[in-house]
């Protein structure tokens, strides 16, 4: 038995291919193989022999077939091995072109601001684009005579002959918006308001479109000390760094007092950083809102206060992302939409920046 | 507004620098735009003596000078005339720029012999156009900086020219004297006295005036003077140099004083040549519009109805508050003067230099409001002068009206200036800070002085205090929340769906763009628009015309423009507002998208290929999806001239509910924006999707049933122009309940199916939920669906 043995396993470990092992399979543990045949015998002998004879040919048995699979196995593996070396490829070669897309700079912006002010409070109101002037400037303090409205170059809309109401405006200020909401909601009320605003003005730091964001906050007892609180947390949250704030008395309509705000930064070498160094860059304009924009807002003065201010959503793009030229926002030049526009999917947020 | 430091200081006793100034002057509100110090260009020259000059030996008109400048004896080549030994000179050393000349001067050889730098004309340090030699100086001691040399020797040579920006409220500020008052205010420096030592009258004037009754609101005082026997000429030195000083130009004395006082004093005046004046009566009076003058500028104005008008016997001589006439204006030979002092409305000056778009230093101050009690000592202050420098006698004062009483008082509650600003400011600081402005305070009460039109409440009083004592002193104060916690969302619905859609459109490869909200009328009327109701009355340019009505024309052009820069392929969008009216209520957002060329760069996969409308359909739906459109929709056709006829579509709920277009641009619209095509794109009409009707965001228990799905394809053959959505939804409605999903998986046309028929391939999936399907029900299941597709589309199933 043992001779049939290490015969079966020298066979089965040099066979060479599949079917050779399936001969041998055939030949050893078939139906009529050589080992069959002798278990066929075993009912020929005594029961003494028969205990000893079968275990150990179930056994030779099963050896056999494990030899047969391991070995089967493994002549499987070097065929796969063969087909794998023949698949190879070049895997430097490009992969499916994917269209990559972006965020414009501006909208990228304006969820920036709008994530930073909502952790405020103030919610974001739209308007309006083309305005009556009442909302764009009498309900702002500025009536028809004031020389701010010469000041503001402003674009008017065409008025049909017999159409006597005054030409409505292409809004010079997003601050339209404030009123209009003041009369929806009254106060209190905390506000932001992002959009396209117009101005006849084209040279290379002026464009006769761009984007404001206003904020407004009005309730019993808001002071300009909050709104620089405001202010410094929105640049300090804005830009990533601690950014100071500097106020400069100044003049709008429509606040009183006003005042001009620098944010703190460093001009070296041409390029602006800011919150570090001694230097000041004008980047908004600001103020308490005046009392007779408050009553054209449906507000009672007497009752409310509160601040307002404004700057410029593109400006302050320029400035984080280091933009150099405005005009290029509205060109769509797809090599600069590449270069400075964001990722789908970089959302921004207050908890990640 | 423009001054020199001298001319601040003949208002103000002040040691301050320069520097210190400008910084107050920001800080209050009086931005300061620029300052030209024409010492800081001069401060590397220094005064030398030279010691020898002698003949250059290879150069007749050259000289070797040997010149002491402090540092010992240096030599210097010269060429000026005036070159010799004994003379004091400005030095340049090695390294110093010369203005007048742009260059740094350097260690050099003329003809041979070394100069060690050079020796300045008045025309190289920008002094003076004189140029015929050396500066020779009659002082200066050897080493001394030149800059220092001039403020002592010729202060106006080297007097910094500083330049404040003006806002609309500060028309007091408008002259040096009102710039001083706010800097006295802040503590730099003491206001000096401005006494007026008036001219005795003489005679009675042979000039009068009369303000007539319907002007009187316009212009409601006028103070005059004649002045006989004048000597008209060149301006002193000194006022010359300081109206040169602020670009304005000295033309004759009498025509002088009137711009010096108007800097000054912030009181514009003119002058009439009073033998010139016809029938010696003016006569103040509203215009009946059309009357004409030429003004001092020599050109013809022709007057706005309502208009301030003076007039002599002969027609109008001057526009009121905005400019005097050619016809009486003074000149060289002007001998008898009349000098006019008066008071013109605000508004009504404002209306008028805006009809006549006449921009003047004297329309800018009574636009915005002069000081009118100072009317006619500004007068006498103006007659003192030509009195003293030009001579002759004056009258008595001609008065016609009465100066407009503008006195008014508000309370000052010292604790409002914590509560609005939150600055805690001493209440007798705070008093002190007005009447150091010129408030007079009587208790509570702050009068307003009379050049402060724009005090009107207690606010503006807040205002000056907390602007005197500056705001760079504000303390950040921190704002509590609404609540406590965490805040609420804030954005609405649609602008959370805007921002999907634009995340989104990103996410699918387009580029995003921000494109002008005004195209120009041929582009804007091939979208619809160009009309005048969304036309531009003042555009900055015919490109910019007319408001878009849409936001392809903008994203075409910008293809057009990226093809012309080399770039094939693109994918653009843009998300934003669109105008259908030109009235605040007709704009409407849009998302719109294009692709242009091919899918990509042609590659080694071969998967680049032309863009079709099935990519621009795919992309409207996944945005469409991201912005909660409902699945459900139709496909109509007929949206317009802008789409190509026959490959377009429209998502529909309802014909008259559009939630999008998709296809293929128009061939004549490309050509008319110059795009090569090929060009497909989506408009999607945000508004237009339905708000979700509640509100909630449970989502209910999914349905996975356990059970085996079955796919059945079928295929159908019908006219070519049936729909596949016809046949698909014919189909999907023969068991809803069964019916998972239908899929058209192919579409054939031609072959032997005969002209004009197609055949659409399609698998339906059955999904059972309760028990499994037998052979039997699958038949009658499809047996339903051929027959409801057959009857739906006209076809037949394909055998």
């Amino acid at each position: 038995m043992d001779d049939l043995k290490s015969k079966y396993l020298d066979l089965i470990g040099n066979a060479a291919d599949e079917a050779t092992l399936e001969d041998l399979r055939v030949q050893a543990v078939g139906k009529k193989g050589e080992i069959s045949l002798q278990m066929r015998s075993l009912g020929k002998m005594t029961p003494e022999e028969r205990q000893v004879a079968g275990p150990a040919l179930n056994a030779l048995k099963d050896e056999i077939n494990a030899a047969l699979a391991a070995k089967k196995m493994a002549l499987g593996d070097a065929t796969l091995d063969e087909r794998l070396k023949a698949e190879w490829l070049d895997v430097t070669l490009p992969a499916r072109d994917r269209r990559v897309g972006s965020i414009h700079p501006v909208s990228q912006v304006w969820e920036e601001c709008t994530a930073i002010f909502a952790d405020m409070g103030f919610a974001t109101a739209e308007g309006p684009q083309i305005d009556t002037d009442w909302y764009n400037f009498d309900a702002l303090n500025i009536p028809g005579h004031h020389p701010a409205r010469a000041e503001m170059d402003t674009f008017y809309m065409h008025r049909e002959e017999g159409d006597d109401r005054p030409p409505h405006v292409l809004r010079t200020h997003t601050s339209p918006v404030q009123i209009r909401s003041m009369e929806a909601q009254g106060a209190p009320i905390r506000i932001i308001c992002p959009g396209r605003v117009y101005r006849a003005d084209y040279d290379q730091t002026h464009t006769p479109m761009f984007h404001q964001v206003e904020g407004l906050a009005i309730d019993k007892n808001l002071s300009m000390a909050n709104l620089k609180w405001v202010l410094e947390e929105f640049f300090t949250a804005y830009f990533g760094t601690t950014v100071k704030t500097r106020f400069r008395a100044s003049h709008f309509p429509f606040t009183e007092p006003s005042a001009e705000v620098d944010i703190q930064c460093s001009f070296s070498g041409g390029t602006v950083k800011v919150g570090e160094g001694d230097d000041w860059l004008e980047v908004l304009g600001s103020g308490m809102v005046h009392p007779k924009v408050l009553q054209a807002g449906g507000i009672d003065p007497n009752e409310y206060q509160g601040f307002a201010f404004g700057m410029g959503i593109d400006r302050i793009a320029m400035l984080k992302y280091g933009i150099p030229d405005l005009r290029a926002f509205f060109e769509s030049d797809l090599r600069w939409l590449r270069h400075y526009g964001f990722s789908a999917l970089q959302v921004p947020t207050v908890h990640g920046g | 507004m423009k001054f020199t430091l001298s001319w601040l200081k003949s208002h103000l006793d002040t040691d301050a620098s320069v520097d210190e100034i400008c910084d107050t002057l920001t800080d209050l509100g009086l931005e300061v735009e620029g300052v030209e110090n024409p010492a800081a260009k001069l401060s590397d020259f220094v005064i030398g003596k030279v010691t020898a000059a002698e003949k250059h030996p290879d150069a007749d008109k050259l000289r070797v000078c040997t010149v002491d400048a402090g540092e010992g004896p240096t030599q210097i080549i010269c060429g000026a005339p005036n070159a010799r030994e004994g003379i004091t000179v400005v030095v340049a050393k090695p390294g110093t720029y010369i203005p007048g000349l742009d260059i740094t001067i350097s260690v050099g050889k003329i003809r041979g012999i070394e100069s060690f730098g050079m020796m300045a004309s008045e025309k190289e340090l920008e002094l003076s156009d004189e140029h015929n030699g050396i500066i020779e100086l009659p002082a200066g001691e050897i080493g001394q900086s030149f800059a220092d040399y001039l403020a002592e020797h010729d202060p106006s040579k080297v007097d910094p020219v500083i330049e404040i920006a003006i806002t609309p409220n500060r028309p007091d500020a408008l002259g040096v004297r009102g710039v001083a008052r706010d800097l006295a205010a802040r503590g730099i420096g003491v206001m000096k006295p401005r006494d007026v030592d008036v001219v005795p009258a003489s005679f009675a004037s042979s000039v009068s005036v009369t303000i007539e009754e319907d002007a009187k609101s316009d212009v409601p005082v006028f103070f005059g003077r004649l002045i006989k026997g004048v000597k008209n000429g060149p301006s002193p030195d000194w006022l010359q140099q300081q109206l040169r000083a602020i670009g304005l130009r000295p033309i004759s004395f009498l025509v002088d004083v009137t711009n010096w006082f108007t800097y000054d004093l912030n009181r514009p005046l003119h002058v009439f040549d009073a033998d010139k004046i016809s029938g010696n009566a003016l006569r103040l009076h509203r215009a009946k519009g059309g009357e004409t003058l030429v003004g001092l500028d020599e050109k013809e104005y022709t007057f706005p109805e309502g208009a301030i008008v003076l007039s002599d016997a002969e027609g109008p001589e001057s526009i009121g508050g905005v400019m005097g006439g050619l016809r009486t204006g003074c000149t060289e030979d002007t001998v008898n003067v009349f000098v006019e002092a008066a008071y013109f409305d605000p508004i009504r000056t404002a209306y008028t230099g805006r009809a006549l778009k006449l921009n003047s230093d004297a329309r800018y101050r009574f636009e915005r409001g002069i000081d009118p009690a100072f009317t006619p000592e500004g007068l006498e202050h103006a007659v003192r002068m030509i009195v003293d420098i030009a001579g002759g006698e004056a009258s008595e004062v001609v008065q016609s009206g009465a100066i407009p009483d503008t006195s008014r008082s508000y309370k000052l509650d010292t604790d409002r200036c914590s509560s609005l600003v939150g600055m805690d400011i001493p209440a007798d600081t705070q008093r002190e800070t007005l009447t150091a402005l010129g408030f007079v305070m009587d208790g509570d009460m702050a009068r307003v002085p009379s050049w402060r039109p724009d005090v009107q409440g207690e606010a503006d009083l807040v205002e000056e205090v907390a602007r005197i004592a500056s705001l760079s002193n504000l303390k950040p104060v921190p704002m509590p929340r609404v609540r406590a916690g965490v805040p609420a969302p804030v954005l609405t619905p649609m602008q959370k769906r805007l921002q999907l859609a634009r995340r989104t459109t990103a996410a699918l490869g387009y580029n995003e763009c921000v494109t002008y909200s005004f195209i120009d009328q041929a582009s804007a009327t091939l979208f619809g628009g160009g009309t005048d109701v969304t036309m531009l009355a003042n555009p900055i340019s015919s490109e910019m015309s007319h408001m878009r009505p849409a936001l392809l024309p903008g994203l075409l052009q910008a293809a057009s423009r990226n093809q012309a820069r080399g770039q094939s392929n693109l994918a653009l969008f843009e998300a934003g507002d669109a105008f259908h009216g030109g009235e605040p209520t007709e704009q409407h957002s849009l998302v719109t998208g294009i692709l242009v060329g091919k899918t990509g760069p042609k590659d080694v996969h071969g998967a680049s290929r032309d863009v079709d409308i099935f990519d621009a359909k795919a992309d409207a739906e996944a945005i469409l999806s991201a912005m909660g459109a409902p699945s459900k929709v139709q496909i109509l056709r007929g949206a317009g001239d802008v789409w190509h006829p026959g490959r377009h579509g429209m998502i529909c709920l309802g014909p008259k509910k559009v939630l999008g277009i998709f296809g293929e641009i128009h061939p004549k619209i490309l050509t008319a924006l110059d795009v090569k095509g090929p060009v497909v794109g989506f408009v999607l009409f945000p508004e237009q999707i339905p708000m979700p009707k509640n509100a909630t965001v449970n989502r209910g228990a999914v349905s996975v049933p356990d059970l085996q799905a079955v796919e059945r394809d079928f295929a159908f053959v019908m006219d070519a122009s049936v729909d596949a959505l016809t046949a698909k939804n014919a189909a999907a409605g023969a068991d809803k309940a069964l019916i998972e999903n239908v899929r058209i998986f192919d579409e054939f046309i031609g072959g032997n199916l005969g002209e004009g028929k197609k055949s659409l391939a399609m698998t339906v999936r059955l999904q059972p939920s309760n028990v499994t399907l037998k052979e039997a029900e699958i038949e009658a299941v499809s047996a339903k669906i051929i027959e409801k597709v057959t009857k739906a589309t006209g076809g037949t199933l394909r055998g």
